[in-house]
């Protein structure tokens, strides 16, 4: 029985123990809020040892403090102010910054307040085991608790509340240490106030708090250099307000104050959404709002007004006479702006920004010039207003031309550019010590703000990734701008493994072993798995056999993850943040630790493996008489790759029982697929290529090739689904408040309007979109003759089309948006892959649960959790899917280097010299965009997607989709579906050292000239 | 909160169903108040006498405060009311506009409060010995003065004090608290911002005899975490069965002593300076 007690509150000191306040709600009313709290002397200090707080446990500062700081020899802590872990936290977070800290709570109760995403950062740090770092509840400690004054302000209040507490901590210091005798005193380790507010710092000295600023304070440590520049620009401001930064002209308008932008968005006046970026023109961006069915586009950099992509921007829509069709060409930031100056890129006299103004203009005013068809306008907007910030830190180059070339090798402050690898963010200002050493190397960089006056946001250094073109670099950078966790797993996360660790095995059976309590014993059936080559964690397995009444039984059979993963420990808060593995052309970023995923839960051939079984009794004609599902222990019997068990089917001599088995699969696959079909799923296609590797060791691409498609990747696919559906179909039944399913909601007939007209135009074909079966059937009838690829290339487009799909809680949509799309099934989840995602975990725990195998836990029963979840794995699923598509991209780009020298050096051993013009791969491509200087164009062969661009001008017909282009055998026509020739060519741009594939077009016409 | 007619849900910035930013239950494992899981409120409890009452207390938990006086036993005013074997128990609350940060007056014939009265009463009428007093009516008059969370307990317990304090036979004391849950752990006594955020439930327990007279939920609480709940609530009651029946032995000594007849009344003196 827990300790219960009764807390004295004594009345007379009401004053500091009730809170009172006002507090103003939705509707506007006031409300007087009266809320106690309880001091108390059991608030301990958190330094190891310490004679005044014994009872403290896990006390984690170190006795000394630290000693390495040059101002403070006798050894200190430092107690930052919450104005340092609200701009600096890079610096906080890095580890070099090795200090012992004390957070008071009044700290963290402020960052919490102003920043939701930095409090978590901060948590995080708590948790991280290379920092030192105490929590101090000052506000419950009956020393340090302090009551606002009249006429004093919240942020006052608080900053005296923290220098209380450093107060505090200095005097509790020499309690504990008594003098000695024989011992000087003053040795004693000090609390350091850590504040960039000059005001608290003087009041800090006057009541004899140390303290210090945060650039003194890391300039006095060991690593300062480096971490220096972690220091974000609002630190370094205050040093230099040299810049006459009063005479600078504005060139962006003002935002408007918040209580204006909501009123405004209240009543419809403005409008309020996500702000997308063009990524083929720099200058452009729209802004989907639902008032409109066509999103509000954006022109030119002061209707943008300083929205960085992905930000909650409020615009303002201009009359319907000013609005604008987009502008359908290519404008490149970095060869517009190419020669525009970090320094001082905001001083209107400059000659090279009138320079780039006038180029600016010139790209604008290009699209201004050709008469619009008034069904092509957008509702045209600008940006008065931001909501929400989306700055995080991105993988950049620094660009080696705006490094003042004379300083090439000093260590002085420069003011440079970073080119972030996204074409969506616009470039960012950076002040950095440590430019020459950079500028060949990946570095990650953080927004910090970006003010009217200012052309570009300026950001900060965080650190570097290493040299670019490195594999291991572009991989991590890669991981990085997706966003992906990959760390390796902590202590706590291995601590949850089981303790035999790779000796574990399924104990033998017996009624009294937990691990068999309602488990079926499958190990004598013929079980078998097959995956792609090289698949070390097997998820699934699968068996058939006929019943003796006629009937077949199949089962699928799903490694038990929920049976080690167990809710609420740290390895499954560790899964779900992580949402997914992540598949890289040559690295695997696991979601559970390698042990459970390529283990104890793959379902290895041989080995007694636990399982969850689905298990169906299905007629001839695949109809399914009854489903079970039930936990099980099975031993698989083989593990094929997919072209092994297609050889193995296809062998008239083999008869054993698993062949019979893949074949009566594979019987049953065929006759679900054609009912799926019939039902009107969607066969929809996504340009996969698949990169041979050197070996397993150097990972040197040597080849890109089309993946191949064999009837068992079919036969597997088509049990997954089936199993997913009856699992999804459970769950809902059981759970229909919280179960975990996923859908994809039928796209928008606006998404397709396009590709409607442009099949239309140039080849004649209709698309009949009403539903995803008349979809699929008008799908199937594009083909033409002369073009095997063409219908790929239209289903690839179509896909583009469509929304993505989600994972959902089923009790927070309404019942008829369960549906996926794609599928055509009326329900769907995620169920047969638990150590891949995260999804599929929680729907093994609610099935186990719907079978009374295991109590639900109680998150999985609150629709708020479950729903804070499903917002997380969603967008960790997307981010893995576009690293996964990047990984292969720069993998093709690789590969397509290698055969360039290939072939240079080949033509350089028949003509005796190469010839510069002439390297590149050629190879076929399909014109699947064009624009009004240029040609996107889709290489099936690698799955690559390339922009041709021409210098001179050429005739653009937006209507019908072509382009004429002067030829010297006359003008040629290129029209949208063209197949033409194009030559790859990669090339390292000189400014950004961004291994870039650079096509032109070979035929019809050279574009080389062009 | 997600599909609130809107069926493109990706166009409109989600609310994040972010509750608010107090934190129920902290890291360190101090709750918003500063106090720790299985810690009660400060009681005080102020026998003044109200009026013509025969007995009154000021009940104060946390900053719930409710001020309850007894009338009775006495004849009843509607011969209707009268019950032959036994007393009769009428229990009137009355909420004070000002009783919480948003005035608001609640009419007499409020659900809530009518319903709040009759828990009290079917609490109470197995414990007082209604047979000792029969013909007769005992009026029940609850003021709630303040309040901040558990409000049936402190009305359940106030009750105990003002019926014992009234001299009427009671077979024992009512000991209630709340008890609820914040994620996995279980938090006892919960004020109202505690109430908003996790499930509760309320229980009243008789000491001597173990017996438990009222469990009410008015939220879900997953039937796992119920056990524990309760028996924590029920560990709590016998906590406060303690503060209660101390606050009732001050009393009585200080009418002993100011009787004056009382033979330990000097010593007693020192007990009651704080009454």
């Amino acid at each position: 029985m827990p300790l219960i007690t009764i807390q004295k509150r004594p009345r007379e000191e009401a004053v500091v123990t009730q809170r009172k306040f006002f507090k103003k709600t939705a509707r506007g009313k006031v409300i007087k809020v009266l809320r106690e709290r309880y001091l108390r002397d059991d608030v301990y200090c958190g330094i190891v040892e310490c004679k005044l707080c014994s009872d403290a446990v896990n006390a984690v500062l170190p006795r000394s403090g630290d000693l390495t700081h040059k101002q403070f020899p006798n050894g200190h802590y430092v107690l930052p102010d919450t104005n340092v872990f609200l701009s600096q936290m890079d610096l906080i977070e890095s580890t070099s910054f090795s200090v012992p800290i004390v957070l008071l709570q009044t700290v963290m109760d402020e960052v919490r307040h102003r920043s939701l995403p930095l409090y978590n950062r901060l948590k995080a740090l708590l948790k991280a085991d290379d920092k030192k770092a105490w929590v101090f509840y000052n506000e419950f400690r009956s020393e340090t608790a302090i009551v606002r004054e009249e006429y004093e302000t919240p942020n006052d209040r608080n900053d005296r509340g923290i220098r209380k507490g450093a107060e505090w901590y200095n005097v509790h210091i020499s309690l504990a240490h008594p003098p000695v005798r024989g011992q000087r005193a003053g040795q004693l380790a000090r609390v350091i106030l850590l504040t960039d507010d000059a005001a608290n710092r003087q009041k800090a000295e006057a009541e004899n708090i140390p303290c210090v600023s945060i650039r003194k304070y890391v300039e006095g440590m060991k690593d300062a250099s480096q971490l220096l520049d972690l220091l974000s620009a609002t630190g370094s401001e205050e040093l230099e307000p040299t810049n006459a930064s009063t005479a600078r002209k504005t060139l962006y308008a003002e935002y408007l104050p918040t209580a204006a932008l909501l009123a405004g968005v209240k009543a419809s006046k403005l409008y309020q959404g996500h702000f997308n970026a063009n990524q083929y023109n720099y200058l452009e961006g729209t802004v989907p709002v639902p008032a409109f069915s066509k999103p509000v586009l954006l022109v030119g950099r002061e209707n943008m007004n300083r929205a960085v992509h992905g930000d909650v921007v409020v615009v303002e829509v201009f009359d319907e006479s000013e609005w604008k069709a987009p502008a359908e060409e290519v404008i490149d930031q970095e060869t517009t702006l190419k020669n525009d100056d970090a320094e001082d890129s905001d001083e209107d006299a400059n000659s090279d920004s009138e320079f780039h103004l006038r180029a600016e203009a010139k790209a604008l005013c290009s699209q201004g010039k050709n008469t619009i068809l008034s069904a092509e306008k957008q509702p045209t907007g600008r940006v008065v207003g931001i909501i929400k910030r989306n700055w995080r830190a991105c993988v950049c180059h620094i660009d080696p031309t705006s490094l003042p070339s004379a300083v090439a090798t000093s260590f002085s402050i420069q003011t440079v550019f970073a080119l972030p690898l996204s074409r969506l963010l616009p470039r960012i200002r950076l002040r950095t010590r440590q430019a020459p050493n950079l500028v060949s190397q990946k570095i990650l960089v953080t927004i910090d703000r970006w003010d009217a006056h200012s052309r570009y946001p300026e950001g900060h250094f965080v650190r570097a990734l290493g040299r670019a073109e490195d594999k291991e670099t572009e991989q991590e950078s890669l991981l990085l701008e997706f966003e992906v966790p990959y760390r390796p797993f902590g202590k706590a996360i291995l601590d949850c493994l089981p303790p035999e660790g790779g000796q574990w095995v399924v104990p033998p059976k017996s009624d009294t072993e937990p691990v068999w309590r309602d488990r079926l014993d499958l190990r004598n059936l013929d079980i078998c798995s097959i995956d792609p080559p090289g698949c070390q964690d097997i998820d699934d397995a699968l068996h058939a056999r006929r019943l003796q009444n006629g009937n077949i039984e199949a089962g699928v059979h799903i490694a038990d993850v929920s049976h080690f993963v167990h809710p609420d420990t740290p390895m499954d808060n560790e899964a779900a943040a992580r949402g997914t593995t992540v598949y890289l052309v040559d690295k695997r970023v696991d979601m559970l630790p390698s042990l459970l995923g390529t283990n104890l839960c793959s379902l290895r051939p041989h080995v007694e493996r636990l399982a969850f079984s689905v298990i169906w009794e299905l007629t001839e004609d695949a109809d399914i008489v009854n489903v079970r599902f039930s936990k099980s222990v099975i031993a698989s019997k083989a593990a094929f790759e997919y072209e092994e068990a297609q050889l193995r089917k296809d062998d008239p001599n083999q008869n054993d029982s698993i062949t019979q088995s893949i074949r009566l699969l594979n019987s049953l696959a065929i006759k679900f697929k054609a009912k799926r079909m019939a039902a009107g799923a969607l066969n929809l296609a996504s340009p996969e290529v698949k990169i041979h590797l050197a070996s397993s060791e150097s990972s040197d691409p040597i080849d890109v090739e089309q993946k191949e498609l064999r009837e068992t990747n079919s036969l597997v696919e088509e049990f997954m689904l089936l199993a997913n559906v009856s699992a999804a179909k459970r769950i809902e039944e059981v759970f229909p408040q919280t179960a975990v399913l996923r859908r994809h909601l039928p796209p928008p007939k606006a998404n397709f309007e396009k590709l409607q007209d442009i099949l239309m135009k140039r080849k004649g074909f209709k698309l009949d979109v009403s539903s995803s079966g008349t979809l699929a059937d008008s799908l199937d009838k594009c083909i033409d003759p002369t073009a095997p690829t063409f219908n790929t290339l239209v289903r690839i487009m179509a896909t583009r089309c469509m929304l993505a799909a989600e994972y959902f809680c089923s009790g927070s949509v309404s019942r008829d948006t369960f549906g996926h799309y794609g599928l055509a099934s009326p329900i769907y989840t995620h169920f047969t892959s638990p150590i891949r995602r995260y999804a599929d975990v929680l729907a093994h725990r609610q099935l186990a649960a719907s079978i009374s195998h295991t109590p639900l836990h109680p998150s999985l029963h609150s629709k708020a959790n479950v729903e804070r979840i499903m917002d997380v794995i969603n967008r960790r699923h997307r981010m893995a899917q576009m690293a996964g598509r990047a990984s292969v991209e720069f993998y093709v780009g690789l590969a397509l280097k290698g055969r360039t020298e290939a072939l240079a050096k080949a033509r350089g051993k028949n003509d005796g010299k190469a010839v510069e013009a002439e390297t590149g791969v050629i190879e076929e491509a399909f014109v699947i965009r064009t624009f009004r200087n240029g040609v996107g164009v889709f290489v099936f062969q690698l799955g690559l997607e390339g922009l041709v661009t021409f210098k001179h001008d050429v005739q653009f017909d937006a209507d019908n989709y072509t382009l004429t282009v002067p030829s010297n055998s006359g003008d040629v026509t290129i029209s949208v579906f063209d197949k033409v020739k194009v030559r790859i060519d990669v090339e390292k741009d000189k400014n950004t050292q961004r291994g870039r594939v650079k096509m032109s077009l070979v035929s019809p016409v050279e574009s080389k000239d062009l | 909160m997600l599909s609130n007619g809107k069926p493109d849900s990706r166009l409109t910035v989600k609310k994040k169903s972010q509750a608010s930013r107090v934190e129920i239950l902290n890291d360190g494992g101090f709750r918003s108040d500063g106090r720790k899981q299985y810690e009660l409120r400060e009681i005080h409890i102020d026998f003044s006498l109200q009026g013509p009452a025969d007995a009154s207390v000021t009940f104060q938990h946390g900053l719930t405060q409710v001020l309850i006086s007894v009338l009775g036993p006495r004849e009843a005013k509607m011969r209707s009311h009268t019950i032959h074997d036994r007393a009769n128990i009428n229990v009137e609350v009355n909420v004070a506009a000002f009783c919480t940060g948003e005035r608001r007056k609640r009419s007499r014939g409020d659900k809530r409060m009518l319903e709040l009265a009759s828990t009290i009463k079917s609490t109470f009428e197995p414990v007082i010995q209604t047979h000792l007093y029969p013909r007769s009516q005992i009026d029940i008059f609850i003021q709630v003065i303040q309040q901040d969370g558990g409000l049936l307990p402190a009305c359940l317990n106030g009750t105990t004090l003002v019926l014992a304090a009234a001299g009427i036979a009671l077979f024992d004391f009512v000991c209630a608290i709340t008890g609820g849950v914040h994620s996995t752990s279980p938090l006892l006594d919960l004020n109202t911002l505690e109430e908003n955020d996790a499930p509760h439930i309320t229980v009243a327990v008789m000491p001597r005899s173990g017996r438990v007279t009222l469990v009410t939920m008015e939220t879900r609480l997953h039937v796992d975490r119920f056990e524990e709940i309760f028996r924590l609530a029920v560990d709590a009651s016998h906590i406060l069965h303690h503060e209660m029946k101390a606050a009732l032995q001050r009393r009585t000594r200080s009418l002993v002593s100011t009787m004056g007849s009382g033979a330990r009344a000097d010593h007693a003196k020192e007990f009651d300076m704080e009454e």
